[in-house]
């Protein structure tokens, strides 16, 4: 692609822009602006209130399992096949209906057309349709805590036999209502998905070339691709469980017996669907990691004034985590009863996919570098990010490779070094985000002094929680226990550490009331924010509304873009920053020239 | 996972190599003025794009599909069912309806309405007879005694085709919708459906030329 | 900078916590020394990094905090730096991988002449099975498990008659002695973990998997299941003991082979009806119990459990505790059984008394028990009538307050923790799950809701076949 001279570009010499031309669709009434809207924007915070919801109903039964384990005699409430309940449906809901939908569906929404310079994704209609499919799903997933038996707690890897044979609580309509709930989690997730993968393709504004981008929209981009190639593995395995659980095939179940008798079940494998399901579940650590990575480089150049460091690099670490992430999926399955010379490859491909993570921390750390850090509440909960992530990646390090995962695998090791690596992580990002666009969003400041004690209550309790943790998982203490009762080889100290993890716990939920309380005060007191309270460089800070309006950006003219994202501290500029659609000197210069001279010379080419 | 893995790594490796073209010596943090070309792929209208990638997403469904049919056919309880004849017919009936709509399609690139009308009804037509004939294999099957659940080699057959005939009732609403276009004579509509269609359906035959052969093969 | 001085604590805070940690790997006793290796090599180069990389982050907050009059240096790449450090980060890997996958190779190459051994695993139990003196494991099929064939084994095979089948959670091994072990499982997924082998595997229907290692200390071992596998789960445990070759091959020699358990002695009712002379003074004569003498109902009760209580008694694995009055009354009854026909006589005549269900004692909130049952249901079966292959005793239509009793003995410890009690512990852990004192009273109220449905019930399930998609 031959470099254009920019001397001679005039708007004139440009190509029609499709999408954003084409009429938006304006709603009048109160209903069809908020409820049936179709504006992305609106879609995002539908969907971030739907899952921030339902994540806090994932939020209390995971204090309901610590409080079982710190004080296993106490709470006649909770018993062994509720407790599993309530392991499964935390983690279920956690990792796909808050984090995978929050990620993609909330801050995708919100920041892929503002980022990337379009009046709204490419098609709003399905758009809207995706977030109401996305609700049925949640809705059925709560209706599986009303049938008989309850929600399945076969564990949210919901793994054949058990999740579909007695012994297991809610076998009965609570497994069916968690798959045919997946399955339309995938459906609506796909119409969302089609929509920010097409939007960053096709609707970036004039100069925004991809290497552009900002990483924020690198990562929901390379995160989307990933799981619209990754769900059909959990969809298929879900048909196939429906199908083994209903009519009685074998696609999954062998011949076994249950409950004492013979099942009509031969010859299945249980195997195969832990192949399908991780097929699925590796890619979807990163469709909740990649999203991070890429929020958290945004917020950190923004708050440390500094350009990220080695770009280029942190693009193509997202994209080889990306595609890596395929095939390392059996890593979860060493200790399975697969194969056991898969564990060579798998061992391999896992530990190699360390060297571009390790890439995307250094940088992370080398922006910092020489910087101009500003310790603002945003930039708290990205470098928290980075400490956690940083635990949490290294941790990966033991359980990928194959040998030391014999002794830690499905121990409390297991437990700790997914909750560092992608459960805490990626919401102190969250919690980062949601700072750092509230400004935006609303058009009010947070209150600062609430969201830092929000902060250090979040950063420094749950390494209290998890961090301790691991050791448990080293001397060997089993996850998915309702109760140790006398085990001799587990310390009674213990038991202590359970008690203290558990307080801490608590305290962290706890904490989130306050984040809560300061989102919806500052909505009505919060100073007002002005466009670009963070002197921010990319689009979404330019637009002429705050919050933008639908269509984002000015009626007549979408920004054109001049530069990166990352033009902070550039020797010789007037501040320290340069938004993107901001021309230098000699290009406002030509542009004013050519204006008024005849149509450009240069020609485009394909 | 083979096949998953080789239509991935087809796929990835078509992802890396347009990155590269795109991004090899660019230097991202020089300033310039934008230029028209360095915007979308090629200026593709973004519902082909969507196509594109919808296709990837059913390709990646359906090669899971055969993976797991691959490895659970391995296992020892597996009895190959005999497939219908009628399978042969139908197969011919879909590979009529994918012609039926490269004729309208051609036709829509020359503004024949007769071709395009034609077209569709032809497409349409054969998918309606192509499902009634699947309907009625699954019935001769399930007459026979080879019942969903009384073998996985039966259990993946109405699945695999029943995961296909529900594809195809997904692209008759859109064939509809075009249909609508084309006799309300919106040429710019009805070029851009009519395409998306014809491609469509071509992928669908080519999935169901892959399951057919799976099958027979095994 | 406040924030600085928070990472530096937490770096320091947890390398400190990482020396001083009581929490740590079990005592090794396998040959397994070279995975501690592995996690030690990985501990050198993770912690590095960990401190490291942190500190770099805390020194960089410190020393570039933000001045309004200064700009942070504009330095979008360096070559050299990013490849550096690239590099180095692959040797870091290179250094835990290698290892690790020398010690995977020898994990998955078992040693030619292993003593091969068969751990088999169900809701919520272990049994083992060993080769016998021919060294062959007979076929097993998991379609002939019945309740009287628990190993699925097949009568048909010559190789099968000697292997020496465990009904038990605790299994024997030679120290020093390489050992395979393979994995089976009946129903779901399990896992057998020693964390003191360090390794672990998943059992899996269908399947055999395996795993080897050799003991290498003498004592007794918690055998865990690790993979999610219900209800039970958490209280799904086994025992392995390593002994000195001579005390191992005297455990073995009392194994009963496939052909011993074949050829086990039948009871006669008729001579049984002798036996229980002793019994009727407090049982009754027709085994309907009576609370005045503290005698449970014992008519319509599973013969295989009344086998198990009774050898328990005799052997003093039950009725010893000494704030168990009762069960010391009923131990020196059992002696009277003077041997394995007299025993198998009595329960014969036992099995031929009308079983009619006993009257109800104790109210209780049903509604309230009948959640509770759901846990209890899992092993006991949903009515309550026992479920021989959970080793779960019949409790729907039994006397109703020597249910309570034993339930209070369980959870005090009165009962279950003998180490020959190889199924009351597991009871003894989920009767805590009755956490407060009206508890008992609700589930047994529940019980007796299901007394009346409970023979009909029984007779059906047994007959049917399990269908996955039944309700």
């Amino acid at each position: 692609m031959a470099q254009v001279a920019h001397d001679a570009v005039t708007d004139a010499d440009l190509r029609p822009f499709e999408v954003a031309e084409e009429p938006l669709y304006h709603p009048k009434t109160f209903i069809g602006k908020y409820i049936w809207s179709q504006d992305a924007k609106i879609i995002a915070i539908q969907y971030g209130i739907t899952a921030i919801g339902i994540g806090l109903v994932a939020l209390v039964l995971s204090i309901l399992m610590r409080l079982q384990l710190g004080f296993p005699e106490s709470f006649s409430l909770i018993d062994p096949a509720n407790y599993l309940q309530f392991v499964t449906m935390h983690g279920m809901i956690m990792v796909i209906y808050l984090l995978t939908a929050l990620f993609l569906g909330g801050f995708g929404n919100y920041l892929i057309p503002l980022m990337c310079g379009a009046r709204d994704m490419v098609f709003p209609y399905v758009n809207m349709i995706s977030y109401w499919v996305y609700l049925a799903a949640v809705l059925i997933l709560v209706a599986s805590f009303f049938v008989p038996g309850g929600p399945t707690g076969a564990g949210w890897t919901l793994y054949p036999p058990q999740a579909v044979i007695g012994g297991t609580p809610g076998t009965g309509a609570g497994i069916i209502l968690m798959l045919i709930s997946l399955c339309v989690f995938i459906v609506g997730f796909t119409m969302g998905g089609l929509n920010y993968v097409v939007t960053v393709l096709q609707a970036r504004t004039r100069g925004m070339t991809l290497m552009r981008l900002p990483l924020t929209v690198w990562g929901i981009f390379m995160a989307t691709v990933l799981a619209l190639l990754a769900f059909p593995a959990l969809f298929v395995s879900c048909i196939m469980m429906i199908l083994d659980r209903l009519i009685g095939t074998s696609f999954f179940m062998p011949a076994m017996i249950a409950e004492g008798m013979q099942t009509a079940y031969d010859g299945g494998s249980p195997i195969l669907f832990q192949h399908l399901f991780w097929f699925f579940g590796h890619p979807e650590v990163y469709i909740v990691a990649l999203p991070a990575f890429g929020i958290v480089s945004d917020v950190l150049a923004t708050h440390a004034r500094k350009n990220i460091f080695g770009y280029r690099m942190m693009v193509w670490a997202i994209v080889a985590i990306g595609a890596l992430s395929f095939i390392v999926w059996a890593h979860h399955m060493y200790v399975s009863g697969m194969n056991p010379y898969f564990g060579f490859f798998f061992a391999t491909t896992t530990l190699i996919i360390a060297v571009p993570t390790a890439i995307k921390v250094y940088n992370w750390v080398l922006t910092l570098w020489r910087g101009n850090i500003q310790l603002t509440v945003p930039m708290l909960f990205a470098i928290g990010f980075i400490f956690t992530f940083i635990n949490g990646g290294l941790t990966g390090l033991f359980l990928g490779n194959v040998t030391v995962d014999l002794p830690l695998s499905d121990t409390y090791f297991v437990v700790a070094h997914f909750h560092m690596v992608m459960a805490v992580s990626p919401v102190l990002v969250v919690f980062g985000a949601i700072y750092h666009w509230y400004p935006k969003i609303t058009g009010r400041m947070f209150d600062e002094t609430l969201g830092k004690i929000h902060f250090w209550i979040t950063f420094l309790g749950t390494y209290a929680i998890y961090y301790p943790m691991h050791y448990l998982g080293f001397e060997g203490v089993p996850r998915r226990y309702y109760a140790y009762g006398e085990t001799a080889f587990m310390s009674e100290s213990a038991q202590d550490l359970n008690v203290a993890i558990s307080i801490a716990a608590i305290v962290v939920a706890l904490a989130q009331v306050i984040f809560i309380y300061n989102v919806i005060k500052s909505l009505f007191s919060g100073e007002k924010a002005g466009h670009n309270p963070w002197k921010a460089t990319t689009l979404e800070w330019q637009t002429p509304h705050t919050p933008p309006r639908h269509g984002n950006f000015d009626e007549d003219k979408l920004p054109s873009v001049y530069r990166w994202a990352y033009d902070y501290g550039v020797p010789g500029a007037k501040e320290d920053f340069i938004p993107q659609n901001v021309p230098s000197e000699e290009m406002a210069a030509a542009r004013a020239q050519g204006e008024t001279s005849a149509q450009g010379e240069t020609k485009a080419d394909g | 996972m083979t096949a998953t893995l080789i239509f991935l790594a087809l796929l990835m490796g078509a992802v890396v190599w347009w990155l590269v073209r795109q991004t090899i010596n660019v230097k991202p943090w020089v300033a310039s003025a934008p230029s028209g070309a360095q915007q979308g792929v090629g200026f593709l209208a973004p519902p082909k794009v969507a196509l594109g990638v919808l296709l990837a997403v059913i390709t990646s469904l359906f090669a899971l599909f055969i993976s797991a049919y691959s490895i659970r056919m391995e296992l020892s309880d597996w009895r190959p069912l005999p497939e219908p004849d009628l399978l042969w017919v139908n197969t011919a009936i879909l590979f009529v309806g994918s012609l039926g709509l490269q004729w309208a399609w051609r036709g829509a690139a020359r503004e024949q309405w007769p071709a395009i009308r034609g077209g569709l009804v032809v497409g349409g037509g054969c998918a309606l007879a192509f499902m009634a004939g699947q309907v009625l294999a699954w019935q001769g099957l399930a007459a026979s005694g080879y019942l969903v659940a009384s073998n996985p080699a039966n259990s993946f057959f109405y699945v695999l085709t029943g995961l296909h005939v529900l594809h195809l009732l997904g692209g008759l609403v859109a064939l509809a919708r075009t249909s609508g276009h084309a006799w309300a004579g919106a040429l710019a509509k009805t070029r851009l459906g009519v395409e998306l269609c014809a491609v469509y359906w071509h992928f669908l035959f080519v999935v169901w030329l892959i399951l057919f052969g799976l099958m027979l093969s095994t | 900078m406040a924030f600085a001085v928070a990472l530096i604590i937490l770096i320091v805070g947890s390398v400190l916590f990482h020396i001083l940690s009581p929490w740590y790997l079990t005592p090794l006793a396998s040959n397994w020394g070279m995975i501690d290796f592995t996690i030690d090599v990985t501990f050198w180069v993770t912690g590095f990094v960990f401190v490291a990389v942190n500190a770099f982050m805390a020194y960089c907050i410190i020393k570039f905090r933000y001045n309004k009059e200064k700009r942070s240096e504009y330095q979008p790449e360096n070559h050299k730096l990013e490849f550096w450090l690239t590099a180095i980060t692959a040797v870091g890997v290179a250094a835990m991988l290698a290892p690790g996958l020398i010690v995977w190779a020898e994990f998955v190459t078992v040693p030619e002449d292993a003593d091969e051994i068969e751990a088999i695993g169900q809701q919520w139990h272990w049994s083992y099975r060993l080769p016998g003196d021919d060294g062959k494991f007979g076929n097993v099929d998991a379609k002939l498990i019945t309740d009287d064939n628990p190993f699925g084994m097949d009568p048909d095979d010559p190789h099968g008659q000697d292997d020496r089948l465990i009904e038990s959670n605790v299994v024997h091994l030679p120290i020093g002695r390489d050992v395979k072990i393979n994995l089976r499982s009946k129903d779901v997924l399990h896992n057998f973990t020693v964390a003191q082998f360090r390794v672990k595997m998943d059992l899996v229907p269908g399947l055999v998997s395996y795993l080897w290692l050799k003991p290498t200390k003498v004592g007794e071992f918690e055998v865990l299941c690790e993979e999610l596998c219900g209800i039970g789960h958490f209280a799904m445990r086994g025992k392995v003991v390593v002994d000195e070759a001579a005390d191992y091959a005297a455990w073995y020699a009392a194994q009963p082979t496939y052909a011993d358990i074949l050829a086990r002695p039948q009871g006669d009712p008729v001579a049984g009806q002798a036996q229980y002379a002793v019994c009727v003074a407090c049982h009754g004569p027709e085994g309907k119990g009576m609370q005045v003498m503290n005698s449970p109902k014992i008519a319509g009760q599973e013969d295989w459990y009344l086998r198990r209580q009774l050898n328990y008694y005799k052997i003093g694995a039950r009725g010893a505790h000494p704030q168990d009055t009762f069960g010391q009354q009923m131990a020196p009854m059992v002696m009277t059984l003077v041997d394995d026909q007299a025993m198998e006589d009595v329960i014969a005549y036992i099995g031929t008394l009308p079983d009619e269900p006993a009257e109800a004692t104790i109210t209780g909130d049903a509604e309230r028990g009948e959640d509770i049952w759901v846990t209890c249901g899992a092993c006991h079966g949903h009515e309550a009538q026992g479920i021989k292959a959970l080793n779960a005793p019949r409790m729907a239509g039994m006397t109703d307050w020597y249910l309570a009793r034993q339930l209070e003995n369980f959870k005090a410890d009165i009962r279950g923790r003998h180490k020959d009690d190889l199924y009351g512990w597991q009871m003894a852990e989920m009767a805590r799950i009755l956490k407060d004192d009206d508890a008992i009273n609700d589930v047994i109220a529940y019980i007796n809701t299901l007394g009346e449905t409970q023979v009909a019930a029984a007779s059906d399930g047994a007959g049917a076949a399990y269908s996955g998609a039944e309700e």
